[in-house]
Order: structure tokens, then sequence, then C-alpha cells
């Protein structure tokens, strides 16, 4: 398997006002294509921000990121945006669907940056939302739905563009036991079925255990186990 | 779907916030239509002045009254084709009020519908003006709002000219088009002239100013010279201009109150803002978390500006809209009640293209700040925001 | 209970643009409510300043001003020799007759004609006026050609400095002094001899009218008849100096009151709207915060109590802004046409209590009719539901 993350000596320091926080310290880390990797760790340890620097909304103080090739840390910020939606599906803790979107839209956000056809999206966004299990909830609004379901949603709406790399951010950390299982066979089934590359924050041990992988992050240095 | 789309959806959102600046705004650019056409109809005299006709009056004000014998030598100057003359009588119908308050103006039988040529008279009204010495011809839009028919008597009582003064309707004279003024009231300039030898002598044989067509207008500035030429070094001096340029002068005694509701109708424009940015940088503020999933998603700064303005612009846009729709009914309705003080009382094209032009500009500013504040903002932190 | 009002005034801090942007919208409103008020109120403390109330003028029957007026030296013999009318020291009647005509001047700023007010006077006149007083050069000469002009007309028209010459009628007249007339419409007009100013005009026995002081204020509708009832002057008209200056004006204070306060009206009502809209964004983004003080076993009166007075901070904080703003308008003077003399007429912007009062009242209401239905909303709301919202 070749490798499609690389993440070279990155050190991460917030500034607020006068003061410095460093958060990474030289980290770096490779995750090979086709990996379901667990972030886990303390809150305040860093494993967030590791995340963010992956998924590219973020930007390291220093070192590089390479994701299929590309060094994103050399990237501006409109390259950075483009870069991201062909390339990352981000799952939030708390969904983030937009309110006013029914299901079937929040899903076919994304694909509005992209030159598909009227069908062609209308193709991708029903067969996204029947693999999570909502083909017949798509007209519904967030506010229909029930957590577990906003995170499907949400699900679908990050592997609708066939990302590269799908991203979670603590996917299961809003939901209750029943929901998360779900999520979590969700995310191994995108994982074994269809390939893909899962780099998932989590503090709950049992979430991690559904990974292939499992990283420690204490203190903003990584800690192998 | 399209973002177009997304932007409609956010505006229902908070319904009634967006009801209520829509309002707001609605009626902010109804009252700067209503502020503007009190500018334009304040000024209509100028635009519906004909420029191949000239006022000679006295150079000082046209409150002093020019001799009677100037018509005969008025008449001599080459390019003059018609000579006529007026004179203010003012006086009191009824009461002071606005309501009662229509020019009333002593005229020269004979010619006054010659050189007035947008105005028409009946051939037997005209007629009949003529031959009785009391007679009057009171305009359409004045006949219907005092009820006026041909042979009712008119009470007038006399300021400058004292005394009781009886006029009968002889006629009704109706403008040719639209802007022509159809609140007047004229009478024999003989009758009053009579009268004002008891109770205004200084004013016999005096007139107020002459109201003179020209053959060719671009002649008006030569006959102009010529006519004051000929009175340069007499008691009382004369001052020719076009009818238009005499209008403007009365328009511009009244210069410091129409540029003050120039200016407020620009405050207006200041309030606008405000209550339209208030509006936008609220939502916007609410959205912050939002905006950051649109950006983690690959919608650039771009399109987050694009959501934002777009709201701005079709809330500005909608009450915009809205404004300018009421403007014309209150406008109509607002010129009927002052309708001699107003004769013509029409919301202009460039009043409306202003209204329209404002509501676009204002909805664009609006969205200034909370659009910088949103392209700037890190990801992280809108992520970080609780909504 | 009662909610402490520094609870308000934070939440107005916390949420300090779009406060400041509905303070702002309040404060314009109120500004141009303010100025209007003080804008009749300017022309009518001209105008009453102008005309003293122990004073009577004398025109002609039947004319609204001066200007067309005319009353004979002859007649006015026969006036100054009632008892009523007060005497000087040197046993003159305490009187002006004045001869006035008006002439063309340019403003400076836009180049516009202004018609001016002429003024010949007699050596009385100055004691009847005292508010008239020469700040630059000195008064004309009787017999020569020279005037003095008004401060307001030598701050708004062009050359009309010391030295500069006018025409009036037929003769070139030099300005030789500016004298200051406080805030009466004197102050708009220029001064000349009437003597020489009758002259020019051929109106060698008529003058435009005759003012004469009372010897006793109570004595007026005494003089009112006796006047009225001789025979050589029934075609003149006797009134109170200040009843007749009040009288000249009363159409444009209408107009600009009436004009004014309808644009104001439909203002507020653009302003009341944005205090709505601050009001329920304030109610919606502290529907967990309300949840919390009921829960503490705050009163619902309490809330709406709260979320009012917050309203009524706001609405109050934007009139006093509205009316500093406006204050200012004090230093400025208001030039125009006075329809009722034909002539130019300068006035300022005065502020009076009833205004200050009147102005605060009007920003409450505001605040107060913006306010009351989200605070309503504040109140009614479930306890669970908002505890439940995020």
């Amino acid at each position: 398997m070749s490798t499609l993350v690389e993440v070279k000596s990155v050190t991460k320091v917030y500034k607020r006002d006068t003061l410095e926080i460093p958060v990474l310290q030289n980290i770096s880390l490779d995750v090979p294509e086709g990996e379901f990797l667990a972030l886990m760790g303390p809150s305040g340890s860093g494993k967030t921000t590791l995340l963010n620097l992956i998924s590219g909304i973020d930007q390291p103080t220093s070192g590089s990121i390479l994701v299929a090739g590309t060094d994103i840390a050399k990237l501006n910020e409109s390259a950075l945006a483009k870069w991201r939606s062909r390339n990352i599906g981000f799952v939030f803790q708390f969904y983030n669907l937009l309110p006013v979107l029914t299901a079937y839209e929040n899903v076919e956000l994304p694909l509005l940056l992209t030159n598909l056809s009227k069908k062609e999206k209308k193709e991708r966004v029903e067969a996204v939302l029947s693999v999570v299990g909502l083909a017949d909830r798509m007209d519904h609004s967030p506010r229909q739905l029930s957590g577990g379901q906003q995170q499907r949603v949400a699900i679908a709406r990050a592997v609708v563009t066939d990302p590269t790399l799908l991203i979670g951010d603590e996917p299961t950390g809003d939901l209750d036991r029943k929901s998360a299982e779900e999520i979590l066979t969700l995310l191994g089934r995108l994982n074994s079925e269809f390939k893909k590359t899962i780099i998932m924050v989590t503090h709950d041990p049992h979430a991690a255990g559904s990974a292939h992988k499992i990283q420690h992050l204490d203190k903003g240095e990584l800690t192998s186990q | 779907m399209n973002v177009l789309k997304l932007v409609y959806k956010n505006l229902l959102r908070h319904k009634l916030r967006s009801l209520l600046t829509i309002l707001g705004i609605a009626v902010a650019v109804l009252a700067f239509g209503l502020l503007r056409t009190v500018v334009t109809a304040w000024s209509y005299g100028v635009e519906a002045s004909s420029a191949d006709r000239l006022i000679t009056r006295h150079a000082v004000s046209f409150i002093f009254p020019l001799p009677y014998s100037y018509k005969s030598q008025i008449e001599a100057v080459p390019g003059v084709t018609t000579v006529s003359y007026a004179n203010w009588f003012q006086g009191i119908y009824k009461d002071q009020s606005f309501e009662n308050f229509f020019p009333r103006i002593a005229v020269d039988p004979e010619t006054i519908f010659k050189v007035y040529s947008e105005y028409s008279v009946p051939d037997d009204q005209l007629a009949a003006f003529k031959k009785q010495r009391n007679a009057c011809i009171v305009g359409r839009k004045l006949a219907e709002q005092h009820g006026f028919k041909i042979g009712d008597i008119i009470n007038v009582r006399g300021d400058i000219y004292p005394g009781d003064w009886e006029f009968v309707v002889a006629g009704i004279y109706v403008g040719n088009d639209k802007s022509a003024d159809e609140t007047q009231m004229f009478f024999q300039w003989d009758y009053l002239n009579e009268r004002s030898r008891q109770v205004a002598a200084w004013a016999t044989d005096h007139v107020g100013w002459y109201i003179i067509r020209i053959a060719n207008m671009n002649d008006a500035p030569a006959v102009s010279e010529a006519i004051d030429a000929i009175y340069l070094n007499s008691a009382a001096k004369t001052k020719t201009e076009t009818e238009k340029a005499f209008q403007q002068s009365f328009v511009s005694l009244s210069g410091a109150i129409i540029t003050s509701l120039e200016l407020v109708s620009y405050v207006i424009i200041g309030i606008i803002l405000m209550v339209l940015a208030n509006t936008i940088i609220m939502s916007a503020r609410e959205r912050i978390r939002e905006y950051a999933v649109l950006k983690t998603l690959g919608f650039t700064s771009f399109h987050v500006v694009g959501l934002i303005a777009g709201e701005s612009l079709f809330i500005s846009m909608l009450g915009g809209t809205a404004g300018i729709l009421l403007a014309f009914p209150v406008c109509e309705g607002f010129g009927a009640q002052f309708p001699t003080m107003f004769p013509v009382f029409k919301m202009a094209g460039s009043t409306i293209a202003m209204a329209a032009a404002f509501s676009i500009l204002v909805g664009v500013i609006a969205a200034v700040f909370p659009a910088y504040r949103s392209a700037k903002m890190q990801i992280v932190d809108g992520l970080r925001q609780i909504g | 209970m009662k909610i402490p009002l520094s609870y308000n005034i934070r939440n107005l801090w916390a949420r300090r643009l779009t406060t400041s942007l509905t303070v702002s919208g309040i404060a314009l409103v109120v500004f141009v409510f303010a100025a209007v008020l003080m804008l009749a109120q300017g022309i009518q403390d001209t105008m009453v300043a102008t005309g003293s109330n122990d004073n009577v003028i004398i025109l002609r029957k039947g004319t609204s001003g001066e200007m067309m007026s005319a009353v004979s030296r002859d007649q006015i013999g026969i006036i100054s020799s009632f008892a009523e009318v007060a005497q000087m020291n040197d046993g003159k009647p305490f009187a002006s007759s004045d001869v006035v005509t008006i002439i063309n001047l340019r403003k400076k700023k836009t180049n516009d004609m202004g018609n001016i007010i002429v003024r010949g006077v007699t050596p009385s006149s100055f004691a009847l006026r005292p508010q008239v007083k020469i700040t630059e050069g000195r008064w004309f000469q009787q017999g020569s050609a020279e005037i003095v002009i008004g401060n307001k007309i030598h701050d708004q028209f062009e050359n009309v400095d010391i030295g500069q010459q006018i025409r009036i009628g037929t003769k070139l007249w030099t300005v030789v002094g500016v004298y200051d007339a406080g805030k009466t419409g004197f102050a708009s007009e220029l001064w000349a001899d009437a003597d020489n100013i009758m002259l020019e005009f051929n109106r060698s026995t008529t003058f435009s009218s005759y003012t004469f002081k009372l010897k006793d204020v109570q004595d007026y509708e005494v003089i009112k008849t006796k006047l009225e009832t001789e025979q050589r002057l029934q075609d003149l008209d006797v009134k109170r100096e200040q009843d007749f200056y009040l009288e000249q004006s009363k159409g444009m204070a209408t107009f600009i009151k009436a004009l004014g306060l309808v644009i104001t009206i439909i203002f507020s009502f653009g302003a009341m709207i944005g205090a709505m809209i601050t009001m329920y964004a304030a109610v919606a983004n502290r529907t967990v915060e309300i949840g919390t003080l009921r829960a503490l076993g705050f009163q619902r009166n309490s809330i709406l109590t709260a979320f009012l007075l917050e309203a009524l901070a706001l609405s109050m904080i934007g009139g006093i802004l509205g009316l500093i703003l406006a204050s200012f308008m004090q230093f400025v003077s208001f030039s125009t046409t006075n329809f009722g003399t034909f002539s130019e007429l300068a006035f300022g912007f005065s502020l009076s209590i009833r205004i200050v009062i009147s102005t605060l009242f009007f920003s409450l209401m505001m605040g107060v009719i913006g306010g009351f239905l989200p605070a309503v909303r504040a109140s009614r709301m479930n306890i669970i539901n908002a505890l439940r919202a995020s």
C-alpha cells in the first residue's frame, strides 16, 4: 500500500495576542492508502489540530503535509479551498448541516462546486443517501431527523464528491450508544467496501476500536502504543 | 439547487426579521420618493415653461409694477410677435388656508390665450369672457376642486387691491398637455385697473409683468437685451428673461428649503443603511459556523461573500421595489391634498431611478463589513463558534 | 423581584455593533425631529424678537406687509399727537417712520439672487429699536448716500463689505457700517436715511409704516379705537408690532412644521422597526439565558420589564445623541425667502426646554413601541423549551 498522507516534522503554534501556545511539536506521521486510523488523546492534546492540518482547514507553523503527493502547506487559500472540495470529506461532531436545507440539498451542497450535470448530481446524491440508509428521508429538514440520522446525512455529504480522504472529528461524540454504533459500522463499510481512507479523532476507546490502527497524541506529541 | 436558493432559504430563516427589514426599507424609500417629488413639484414651473416666451418684469422685484405704456414700445422691438401683460391680484378667497389658495391674475383677454397656447378655451366662453367686465376664466382642476361652474360668482376679498371683488365664471380652460397648470383664475385687467384708481392709485395704469411671444426662440437673448436697453435710464428699469429663467428665479427664492429637503432625503438613505446593516450583521454573526462549514466543504471566501451580499441585496431590492410601488399612490394622495400648491405632483423617472440605485447601493454597503469579516475568518475559529 | 439594570447595560455593551447601529438610526431620526422643531421655533423667536409688545405699527389698510403700505406725513403727524404715544426726553414722539423697499443682491454660496429689504429710518428709530447696534464702521450720515447693513446680510451676500457700493434705485450707495440686530428680522435688512430713500423713489410724502411706543402697554385698545374712529386715518390699520411680525412668518412656520412632522413620522417608523429587529434578535439569542432567569425564579413580569428597559435604554441613548447632534445646529443660520414679505429672512435653529422634553419623549416612545412586542415574546417563553434551545 502506498502512502497517502505524509506529515513531516509539523509544528503548530497558536498566537493569542502576545502569548504563544505550542499545540503540536515536530510531529511526523504516515497514513497509507486504505487505512482507517483513529487519533486518540485527552482534550488539549492537539488531536483536532492535527486533523485540521491534514484536512487543509488550518495551516502548520512549520513542516510539510503531503496528501497524495501535494504539499498542502504550500497552497494559498483559494487553491486550498479547491483542493478540499476534491480531496476531503469532513464529518463533524455536531453534524453541522445547514438547517435551512433538506437532507437531499445538504448532500448536494458540495456538488455545487463541480461541473456535474443536474442528472449526474441527482444520481450521486441518491446513491450516497441510499448507502447511508436515508433514501426515504431525503426531503426532511435536519430538524426532523434524529442525531444519528443527521450524522448519516453529514457522512453522505462528506463522501458524495468521492474524496481521497475522509476526516471525522469525534463523529460519534454527540450520539447515543446505538446511533454511534451505526455510524461506526457505516464508516467501517465505507473503508472496506468503498476503499475510503479514513482518519478519525475520538476520545472514545470503543469508537477507536473499529479502526485498524490507533495513534495516541499527548501534549502535542505522538506516543506510539 | 444553486447558491441563489441558499440565499433565498436563508432569507426565510428569520421571517419576521426579514419582513421587518423589508418593511423598514420600503417605508424609507417611500419617504425618499415623496420628498424628492416635493422638490421636483416645487420646480415644476420651470419644466412646464416655454422657451419661446419672455417675461419682462421690474428689475428689482416683480412686486414693483411697470408702466402700461411700455406695451407699445415692447411691441415695436424686432422679433416680438405678441405682447400680453398681467397683474398678480392675490386676495383672499374664503380664508387664508392652503385649500383656498389659488393664483388670481388680472390678464389681457385679447392676448392671454394667444401667448399661452397650451391652454384651450371654447370660443363661445372666450367671447363671453371678453364681453363681461368682471368675468373670469378658471382652470379645470380649480373648477373641480371648488365646484365652480359657468355663471357662478366667486367672491374675493382684496388685500393688495382693497375691497370686495366679485367675479363671474365665464369659462373653464383646459391644458393641452399634462404638465399645464390648471389651477389658476384669470380675470380682466381693465376691470382691475378701473377699480384701482380708487383703492390702489399707485398701481393704476401699471402691470405686474409683460409676457412676450417671440418669432424665433433662438432670438431670446437678443430680444431680451433690446427690451431692457430701452429702459436702462428710466426710473422703472426692466429685467427680461425667458419664462424658464423667470420661473427658476422663483424656485431659487426658496433655495434653502429645497436644499434642506434634499439633505433630509439623503439622511433617509443613512437610516435605511443602519436598519439593513443591522440585520445583515446579525444574520452573518449567527451563521459564522455555517460559513466555516461551507469553507471546509471547499467553498471559497468568494462564495461566502456572495451569500451575504446576495441576502443583503435581495432584502434591499425587495424593500426598494415595495417602497417605489407604494410611493405612487402615496404621492397621488399627497398631491391631491395640495392641488393648488403643487399643480403637478408626480414621481419623476429620475426619482424612481435614484430610489432603485440607492436601494442597490445600500444593499452592497450593508454587506461590506460582515462579508469582509466572514471572508477573513479562519475556518478553525468559525467552527469553534457556538451558533 | 427585579432584574438589575446593569444586566441590560451589559447586554447592550456585549452586542456593541448592533447596538450602535440601532442607536445611530434612532439618533438620526431624533436629530431630524429636533432640527425641524428648532427651525420652527427659530422663526418664531426671530419674529417675537423683532416686534415688541408695547410697540404699535400703523400700515395701510388691507396690506399684508410694509412693502405695499403707505402712510402719509400728515397722518403720522396726527397719530403722534395722541397722548398714548410715548415721548422721548426731548419731547419728540418715541416712534419711527420707516420707508421700505427691496433690492436684489447675490448670495455668496449659491450665487442665487435674494430680495433684501432696504429700510429708510429716521433718527428716532435707533431709540425705538435698542437691539440694533453698530459693530463695524459707523452709522450713515443723514442726507448722504450711505448705508449700513445687517450682520446676516453681511455674512451671506456678496459685495457688501464696508467701502463697497450698492445700487439702489438710480444711485450708488456706499456701505459704511455693519450692525448687529441680535435674533431679529432687522439683521436681514439694509438701513439708510429715510428722506434720502424717499427722494430716490419719488415718494416724498409717504412712508411705508409708522411704529410708536405706548406710554403704557395697557393703552393699546384705547389708542386702537381712537385711531380707528379718527376721520383722517380711515385707510390705516393698527396692529401690535409683535402680532404683525408673527403674522408675516406664520405661513412659513406652519409649512416647515407640517412638512417636518410628516417626514419625522415616516422616519420614526423606520427607526422603530430597527429597534424591533434588534430587540427580537436580542431575545432570540438569549433564549437559554431567559430560561435560566425564569428557572432561577424571576417572574414573567421581571423579564418583560428587563427587555423593555433594554429597549428604552437603547432609544434613550439614541435620543440623547440625536439631541446633542441637533444642538450643534444652533450655530447654523438658515436664510430663505419669507413669502409673507417676499424678501430674505435669516433665522437660527433654537433649542428650548420644551423641544428637549418632547424630543426625549419622542425617542422613548420609539423604544417602547419597538421594544414591546419582543419583550412580550421573551416573557411568554416556556422555561423548559427555552432551556433546551441551543
